[in-house]
């Protein structure tokens, strides 16, 4: 855990970076600290590895005041990767991975055994142990980055917009892997980023800050988006607002109609009644194995029709459970039917989502 | 032509003896070695001090930049005329040469480290002196050696005026030819000196191989070809 009580940087200029912050990081989850630029998002996570020192306040890590510790042994135990990676040219991956190894005296023997070990974990091909930086791509320096800061292991890592110098879907990429790689590791992370997006897809808790290292909130993704502080809050989360939080709401989490379902032995009549019975003009047509086979409209179908037989198109999306209310609106806003239909992994029907679901969702 | 055959006559009649060709080689290169040691002793650790702190860069750059803004040859003159004849006014003449290019290059070689690569490698928790020997200095070398050659070829080159002052070196073939008139023996104290110089920066080059990381060596190359590719693109 990483406490900020009461922090203040001013600058010998006269600027103020960071107006008396209170914070806490919990062990194990990732602090996004937002901004826009100048707002003492990076000053903030310098300070908690001494690389900038407060002019007022204690930064603590795990209770322990920061000022206590000298400064190269302190950052020895805090994983730190900046932007443009600051990769040693001179030295190949696997020195470059093996730095703070080094510096703390491990052996041969166990640092070839971790740098190999690390180059699998950020998903590296096992060649570019004995490569230098300029022989990698932007993606793969940003890997080697990564896995130096993990070298010794340490329970802190601090992240300074350190998928920023890629492009989008290599950067995309990067978030997932880092994500399922923080599943399993459970590092506490202050993570710096001026992309809204970025901090609500990376962070499990946001700080968003304004000009003059003044913090405006702190809180959950899904509790900024719901329920912004303030202006300053609201208008940097962007117009995108109600869209950006059903990215982080699961469809699991709304219960599904039933829909107007038939079955493949029902006839057109059948399918009429229980279409108007719910108000629309097309039927959701499921197997008697409980599958999902695709919709009907009523302007096709004949009173005697067996539905077996009708034109059945299938819905050209389908959610599930672990999908997001965003992919759900998606799925009803380029359906015919307006409907999004759910179902589960192995394509049994489970019911219809609609906007009226969403909508008393979010507010 | 026929001048040519007499300097290339005049080696063998004068190779070793007191004042022969190995003796003047040998001397010469007394100097210019210890002149260069002396001067990357001194120049080196003010170099990467102010590169490294970043402060008194400018002013250290200026200081030494006096040191070639004064001919050689004053120099040479005024310590004699203090010192008296010995090597003291060549070697004062000499360091003071071949400071400025060492201080300068190794300098900017620092400054020109990129900030993210000091900021990691501060980061990751290395003391100061650990930046300095462990990326600094490493990724300035290049700059480094560039500044120790062209130090060094100016010494060697330089070194010829000890024989102004009456000490040894190939300079007593060029100043003793010019004296009697002797023609052939100053054009062949001269080749002595372009020779050696010549061989000194061949010499150089190969250390600089060797002291150079590798990865800097391929990054340079590779940056260079990535230049002729563009520019043929172009």
């Amino acid at each position: 855990m990483i406490t900020f009580t009461g922090v203040t940087k001013r600058f010998r200029d006269g600027t103020t970076a960071v107006d008396d912050l209170n914070l806490e990081v919990p062990a194990g989850e990732v602090v996004v600290l937002v901004g826009p630029s100048g707002c003492g998002k990076t000053t903030t996570l310098r300070m908690v590895n001494r690389m900038v020192e407060p002019s007022n306040g204690t930064i603590t890590v795990d209770g322990r005041d920061i000022m206590s510790v000298p400064a190269p042994q302190l950052r020895r135990g805090i994983g730190y990767v900046i932007q443009q990676v600051g990769l040693f040219p001179h030295r190949t991956v696997a020195a470059n991975i093996a730095t703070v190894p080094a510096l703390v005296g491990w052996d041969k023997a166990r640092v070839r055994a971790r740098v190999d070990e690390l180059i699998a974990t950020v998903g590296l091909p096992a060649g570019v142990a004995d490569r230098y930086p300029h022989q990698l791509s932007g993606g793969q320096r940003q890997r080697v980055g990564v896995a130096r800061a993990l070298a010794v292991d340490p329970p802190i890592m601090l992240m300074d917009e350190p998928f920023g110098a890629v492009d989008p879907i290599v950067r995309a990429n990067l978030q997932d892997e880092f994500l399922r790689l923080q599943a399993e590791v459970r590092k506490t992370i202050v993570f710096v980023t001026h992309d809204i997006d970025e901090a609500i897809t990376m962070g499990d808790r946001i700080a968003i800050f304004s000009q003059g290292g003044v913090l405006e909130q702190y809180a959950a993704p899904e509790q900024l988006l719901a329920d912004p502080a303030n202006a300053f809050v609201a208008d940097f989360l962007g117009a995108e607002r109600g869209l950006k939080r059903l990215a982080l709401i699961p469809v699991s989490e709304v219960t599904a109609e039933p829909g107007p379902v038939v079955s493949p032995d029902d006839d057109g009549a059948t399918a009429e009644r229980v279409a108007r019975a719910h108000g629309s003009d097309w039927v959701v047509v499921v197997a008697p194995d409980g599958r999902l086979r695709g919709w009907a409209s009523l302007h096709e179908l004949e009173p005697t029709t067996r539905m077996g037989d009708a034109t059945v198109r299938p819905f050209a999306l389908q959610v599930n459970d672990t999908d997001s209310l965003r992919a759900a609106l998606n799925a009803m806003v380029t359906s015919r039917t307006g409907v999004a239909v759910r179902v589960d992994a192995t394509g049994v029907y489970e019911g219809i989502l609609t906007q009226e679901l969403i909508s008393k969702e979010i507010l | 032509m026929a001048f040519f055959l007499e300097v290339l006559a005049w080696f063998p009649d004068h190779w070793s003896g007191t004042t022969g060709v190995a003796r003047r080689v040998a001397q010469h290169v007394g100097y210019s070695s210890a002149a260069s040691l002396l001067a990357v002793a001194i120049a080196l650790p003010l170099g990467l001090a102010v590169g490294h702190t970043g402060k008194g860069g400018q002013l250290a750059i200026n200081v030494a930049n006096v040191g070639r803004a004064i001919p050689s040859f004053g120099i040479v003159i005024l310590a004699f005329i203090l010192a008296g004849i010995n090597l003291v006014p060549v070697m004062v003449a000499l360091v003071a040469l071949a400071i400025p290019p060492i201080v300068t290059n190794t300098y900017v070689g620092i400054r020109s480290v990129d900030p993210e690569v000091r900021d990691a490698a501060e980061g990751m928790g290395m003391t100061g002196w650990q930046v300095l020997r462990r990326v600094e200095l490493p990724v300035a070398m290049p700059l480094v050696m560039a500044g120790v050659r062209t130090a060094t070829v100016q010494v060697v080159a330089t070194a010829t005026l000890a024989a102004f002052i009456g000490l040894g070196g190939l300079g007593r073939y060029i100043f003793d030819g010019l004296q009697v008139r002797d023609s052939v023996r100053v054009v062949a104290g001269a080749l002595l000196v372009a020779a050696l110089s010549l061989l000194t920066e061949l010499l150089l080059a190969a250390l600089q191989r060797t002291v150079v990381p590798r990865g800097l060596r391929d990054r340079a190359a590779a940056e260079t070809t990535r230049a002729k590719t563009s520019a043929a693109a172009v």
